[in-house]
């Protein structure tokens, strides 16, 4: 009980208040010479095949061109020492899901990409991406590596040979996803039997659990206050 | 000719003949190759892993895990619930520390939505992530004997697991999946009497610490069966993500809690040490999760002492919808570092979560690790890696 209540947790080291801003397209919003320097030495290294970054809240998003994308990651490690393998996943930009609980997938519905598709930090040009995440063990800073995978064909270079750690990661983006990758040493199954068929973190896979039931929560949910004007649409 | 000249002559052919009887006998006895599949059901496990280890007599061929047994698909499921509904589910990802995994999660939606905690929830976060640590590093600590065959440690760890968990469930209501974060600050508030009897119970985890000092560590059998057992240079842990203790018993001095100041947690009010290990055997990784288990009762210590006043909720709407964005979010967890990459559109509930969990990346150095080792190594070298199911399959 020694610290005065009226301590405002708000340290100068806090840009987190900026965060709600909506979509910023890629402009830092606050001025980080060091990540700055990171993108510097990137594109010097690797010119165009760096389309875009994106620096907030002490955080770094890098794009890169798909035919780069092992040299760019054995780049972070050996030059700017980025040599701790955070983790590796994909991600699907699809316009699909909502928290409404009605039905969102119909199997008869035509497939097409919805306009308004959002990217994320560091833009985007296709539905799929791989996000890979690592980390400077020594300056303490991450970096987020982007990189965009075509929708027909999703292909993209290994990099379990830079970072062996990548070899569990991009069997289990393969199988949720479906995404190659090329050179991989042997893309099995990790998690899901050797049956199955389809791949379930797409956005267009359905949740079966709600296309068979309506979610028990949307059903007898009482109005929240200010929500009563949206609430005559139950789903059945 | 001198005598020694003599005797290193004599050796020199008793040497030559021991191997070529060697090879005789390994030509003789030519053994053929076998396949054990251990587990699914495994003690050493924590769940359900299956190995599959191909032999050559008593030595590991090459070893391939089947993860896959407990997935959940909790990656799913997430994209379909609102934010104060994904901490259930998150939860059960790594059960033995389940507020732990709530905080990264968040702590990433907080960051999202631009709010921080008050201090005293903060602080309050902190020391029940902290009984977290030592309610799933305590049971490692006996069940690590267990699977050498001394049988006594982990019933003193039980005992002891179940006055940390005694405490967890009297401050949050649950014994095992609390649920008590909440964006923007925690459920409730301690209550009355519970620093006094934190105090206790951070005592006897000590006292606890030291019986598996004298009862393990000092032990000869204990110490020739981990000992260069399993080593793990500091550049392969890194390559493959290996994390926590696992890192630390490497020679990497690197804990999220002391490196990482921006993280809204009281760890920056604390005073503790991070201990490493040059070994990077299964030994180092048994003495580093010791040491750490003393640390943390110290910080839960120190973190009761200058526990501010003060509110425990932010202001928040009470409809939660967080804006459009992208964060990630790593703590230091009692197995590993453990992230979230929370994507949101602007809805109640996440479009994306990616969970990287601490399990998965220092379980997916067992082929690496275990090649080449004797089958009675494998047991103790899991052990000692020390990985939760329900955090490699999530």
């Amino acid at each position: 009980m020694s610290d005065a209540p009226t301590e405002t947790p708000d340290a100068p080291d806090a840009p987190a208040e900026e965060a709600p801003v909506a979509v910023q397209e890629s402009t830092p919003v606050e001025s980080d010479p060091v990540r700055e320097a990171i993108v510097t030495q990137l594109s010097g290294a690797f010119g165009d095949a760096i389309i875009d970054s994106h620096i907030a809240r002490g955080d770094l998003w890098v794009r890169v061109a798909n035919d780069k994308w092992a040299e760019v990651v054995a780049f972070c490690k050996a030059t700017l020492g980025f040599r701790f393998f955070d983790f590796l996943g994909g991600m699907d930009w699809l316009n699909n899901t909502n928290l409404s609980g009605e039905k969102v997938w119909d199997p008869d519905a035509e497939k097409a990409i919805p306009a308004d598709m959002s990217t994320g930090y560091a833009g985007g040009d296709s539905r799929f991406q791989v996000l890979c995440r690592l980390f400077n063990v020594d300056t303490h800073m991450g970096i987020t590596l982007k990189v965009d995978l075509t929708a027909d064909a999703p292909t993209v270079a290994t990099i379990s040979h830079v970072f062996a750690g990548a070899d569990w990661h991009e069997r289990e983006t393969w199988e949720m996803y479906g995404f190659n990758f090329d050179g991989h040493p042997g893309l099995r199954h990790l998690y899901l039997p050797g049956s199955f068929e389809g791949f379930p973190l797409r956005k267009d896979f359905p949740l079966l659990a709600r296309e068979i039931k309506p979610w028990p929560g949307l059903v007898d949910k009482e109005p929240m206050p200010g929500e009563e004007a949206d609430e005559e649409e139950v789903p059945e | 000719m001198t005598v020694t000249e003599t005797a290193s002559e004599w050796q020199k052919a008793a040497y030559i003949a021991g191997q070529a009887a060697d090879a005789r006998v390994n030509v003789e006895l030519e053994t053929e190759g076998m396949t054990l599949n251990i587990g699914p059901q495994h003690p050493a496990t924590h769940g359900t892993l299956r190995i599959v280890v191909r032999l050559d007599g008593e030595q590991v061929l090459w070893a391939d895990p089947v993860p896959g047994y407990m997935h959940r698909g909790y990656e799913k499921l997430c994209e379909v619930r609102k934010y104060p509904q994904v901490t259930t589910l998150i939860n059960r990802i790594d059960w033995l520390s389940s507020f732990a995994n709530e905080v990264p999660f968040i702590l990433a939606a907080e960051e999202l939505l631009g709010v921080e905690a008050p201090p005293r929830a903060q602080y309050i976060r902190t020391i029940l992530f902290e009984m977290a640590r030592l309610a799933n590093i305590t049971l490692f600590l006996g069940d690590m004997g267990a699977q050498l065959g001394a049988v006594t440690p982990v019933f003193y760890a039980f005992r002891d697991r179940e006055h940390v968990l005694d405490m967890i469930e009297s401050a949050t209501g649950g014994r095992f999946h609390p649920n008590f974060d909440r964006v923007g600050g925690i459920k409730d508030d301690l209550p009355k009497g519970w620093i006094a009897e934190a105090k206790d119970v951070m005592e006897r985890v000590r006292v606890f610490c030291d019986q598996m000092d004298q009862l393990l560590v000092g032990n000869e059998i204990f110490q020739t069966r981990t000992r260069g057992i399993g080593v793990v240079p500091s550049a392969v842990a890194l390559d493959y993500g290996l994390s926590g203790a696992n890192l630390r018993a490497s020679g990497v001095d690197w804990d999220l809690r002391r490196d990482d100041p921006t993280i809204p947690m009281a760890w920056k009010h604390a005073d503790f040490k991070v201990w490493t290990h040059p070994d990077g055997d299964s030994f180092a990784r048994y003495w580093v999760r010791l040491q750490e288990t003393r640390e943390s009762t110290k910080i839960i210590d120190q973190l009761l002492d200058d526990l501010p006043a003060g509110p425990i909720m932010t202001k928040v709407p009470r409809i939660i919808k967080i804006p459009e964005g992208e964060a990630y979010v790593q703590t230091e967890n009692p197995l590993g570092v453990m992230g979230y990459y929370v994507v949101s559109k602007g809805d109640l509930g996440p479009f994306r979560v990616k969970i990287r969990t601490p399990s998965f990346n220092n379980i997916s150095i067992a082929p690496w690790i275990l090649r080449g080792v004797y089958v009675p190594d494998v047991i103790t070298i899991l052990a000692s890696l020390y990985f939760i199911l329900g955090d490699i399959d999530r």
